[in-house]
């Protein structure tokens, strides 16, 4: 019995310890946002400021890129979400031919490694001699992020129960009127799981989006460009900010969900 | 008009992947075949010599790929395996914070989780810095532009996906199951290796296949985390699309690795049995 409690308890301790270790490099990032660096690279401790989160716009280049990641992440999602729902709906509720391919090319999407799909959109862009920029990254976006949300809005799908929509008809609903008063809201954290997804994909991509991007660069894209000269401590500013976001988003959903329940 | 209804759900989204996923593997694979440059354009010649140049050529950066690709799913499958149990087994109610705590990672972008690392592991950065002042550390030891900067890189960037869904098959484990084994005498070490882990394998067959495409894939890590002598297929093959718009050659190389990793999954779940793998992708 002792023994076994020893176990537990070191493989207690040695969970914390990869949690440590996964989230350190982000402590260092939110760290460094905060350095009073006087050298050029913002590589070593020089005292705490708040100067980096009053300037954070000063590099405009820089400003621009977090616009178009921004601007990409949610053109791209509310893309996917429509598109995507209404695939999962299909998948989901009914039995029609295509099925089988649909269900393999939706797998595809997903396993394909990055680099394949952005080299098969740029093999396709330039034999069709189509130029490069925020619609080619769209596109690709949208193709990355499609098959979560069919994933996500799908096995919603799957668990509703036919007869909230037949008694919505029996009270004279209309087709639309059932989808949008009993199918949408019961399929919704689905969609806004899988909306969520496609938004943080979309804004995190390299290794596409290097491929398909023409002049357009994203704010990884400019991050990867500026590695040589160093990395600006808004960079760090930046990532804190779209981290607080993020964090607290999922906090949010995650107690609405509880609450919910 | 019934009937139609699937099928109109389903057109914007058969149309976005035939156009921009299947059609494009088409035209990689004609470019791939054709010979020419960048400037005069290229013409479709047939030329499977453009395989075996590529492959030859770069023979040494594929197989460092692979191998790397492997060291850092064994790493993760070692590192993650013991984490995915306690959670599921001992978790208790804080199982769904452990999960997050463990996600937190991508909150941050994955290019400045590298260069975070990076940053880390610098020669005289926050880590070794002080500790070669001191005169602990010899003042030419240094982790960046080695093999271990790059798999233990790749290691930390794909781990959740490998904790993840081991978690998920360990935790639909029947903890009655567990006791049966112990009511008919099984010690700790014979109930986990006859019981816990064949019960667990689905989880890790999905956590390796969503680790190793991925990493045996990825340019980033090798970029900034490798030197000259760590180069990846993922780099060689962004440099000749990107800088030398060798599109013929950067066609093939992209190919081979798809080709590579499709037949290394298939001789996988061979091995595994396709029960396995029928249900890891259910999953």
């Amino acid at each position: 019995m002792r023994g076994r409690r020893l176990g537990d308890r070191l493989l207690h301790a040695y969970t914390w310890l990869v949690i440590v270790w996964l989230s350190s490099p982000i402590a260092v990032m939110i760290l460094f946002g905060f350095n009073d660096k006087k050298s050029k690279s913002n590589t070593t401790w020089q005292g705490f400021t708040l100067k980096w989160y009053d300037r954070l716009f000063d590099i405009s280049d820089l400003t621009v890129a977090l616009q178009n990641s921004l601007v990409i992440a949610l053109v791209s999602t509310v893309i996917t979400v429509v598109i995507g729902t209404m695939l999962g709906l299909a998948v989901g509720r009914y039995r029609f031919r295509g099925q089988g391919v649909t269900n393999f090319l939706v797998f595809a999407a997903i396993s394909t490694p990055e680099l394949v799909m952005g080299a098969s959109l740029l093999s396709l862009f330039v034999s069709g001699n189509v130029p490069r920029d925020a619609t080619t990254i769209i596109i690709s976006h949208v193709l990355f992020s499609l098959s979560f949300v069919v994933v996500t809005v799908r096995a919603r799908v799957i668990v509703l129960d036919p007869a909230m929509e037949e008694a919505a008809r029996d009270l004279g609903a209309t087709g639309w009127g059932t989808f949008r008063q009993v199918t949408l809201p019961s399929i919704m954290p689905g969609v806004l799981a899988g909306a969520m997804l496609s938004f943080a994909l979309s804004i995190d991509d390299y290794v596409v989006t290097s491929f398909v991007n023409g002049g357009t660069v994203t704010f990884p894209l400019w991050i990867v460009g500026s590695v040589k000269t160093g990395i600006p401590p808004q960079v760090n500013v930046m990532g804190t900010l779209i981290f607080g976001v993020g964090v607290l988003i999922a906090i949010a959903t995650s107690v609405a969900a509880r609450r919910r329940a | 008009m019934k009937r139609l209804t699937p099928y109109l759900l389903a057109l914007p989204s058969w149309m976005w992947l035939a156009i921009f996923l299947v059609v494009p593997m088409a035209a990689m694979a004609s470019v791939s075949l054709q010979t020419g440059n960048a400037i005069d354009g290229f013409a479709m010649t047939f030329s499977v010599s453009n395989y075996t140049d590529a492959i030859s050529r770069y023979s040494t950066q594929f197989l460092r790929s692979l191998l790397y690709g492997g060291l850092a799913t064994v790493a993760m499958l070692i590192i993650g395996y013991p984490v995915a149990y306690w959670i599921a087994f001992k978790g208790g109610t804080r199982k769904s914070v452990y999960l997050f705590l463990l996600l937190l990672p991508f909150f941050v972008s994955f290019v400045l989780r590298t260069i975070s690392w990076g940053f880390l592991l610098a020669d005289d950065g926050v880590l070794f810095g002080p500790l070669k002042s001191w005169g602990l550390l010899a003042p030419e030891f240094h982790v960046l532009a080695t093999t271990f900067a790059v798999v233990g890189g790749l290691t930390y960037n794909f781990l959740p996906f490998m904790i993840l869904p081991i978690y998920v098959a360990l935790e639909r484990v029947d903890p009655r199951v567990i006791e049966a084994a112990y009511d008919l005498y099984a010690t700790r070490l014979s109930a986990f290796r006859r019981v816990v882990l064949p019960l667990s394998l689905p989880g890790v067959f999905a956590g390796v296949l969503m680790t190793f495409v991925p990493a045996t894939a990825d340019p980033v890590n090798a970029q900034i985390l490798g030197g000259t002598a760590n180069t990846m297929i993922g780099n060689i093959i962004q440099t000749e699309y990107l800088t030398n718009l060798n599109y013929p050659t950067a066609s093939a190389l992209s190919f081979t690795l798809m080709a590579v990793l499709l037949v290394g999954i298939f001789i996988y779940a061979r091995a595994l049995g396709t029960e396995n793998v029928l249900e890891a992708v259910a999953q």
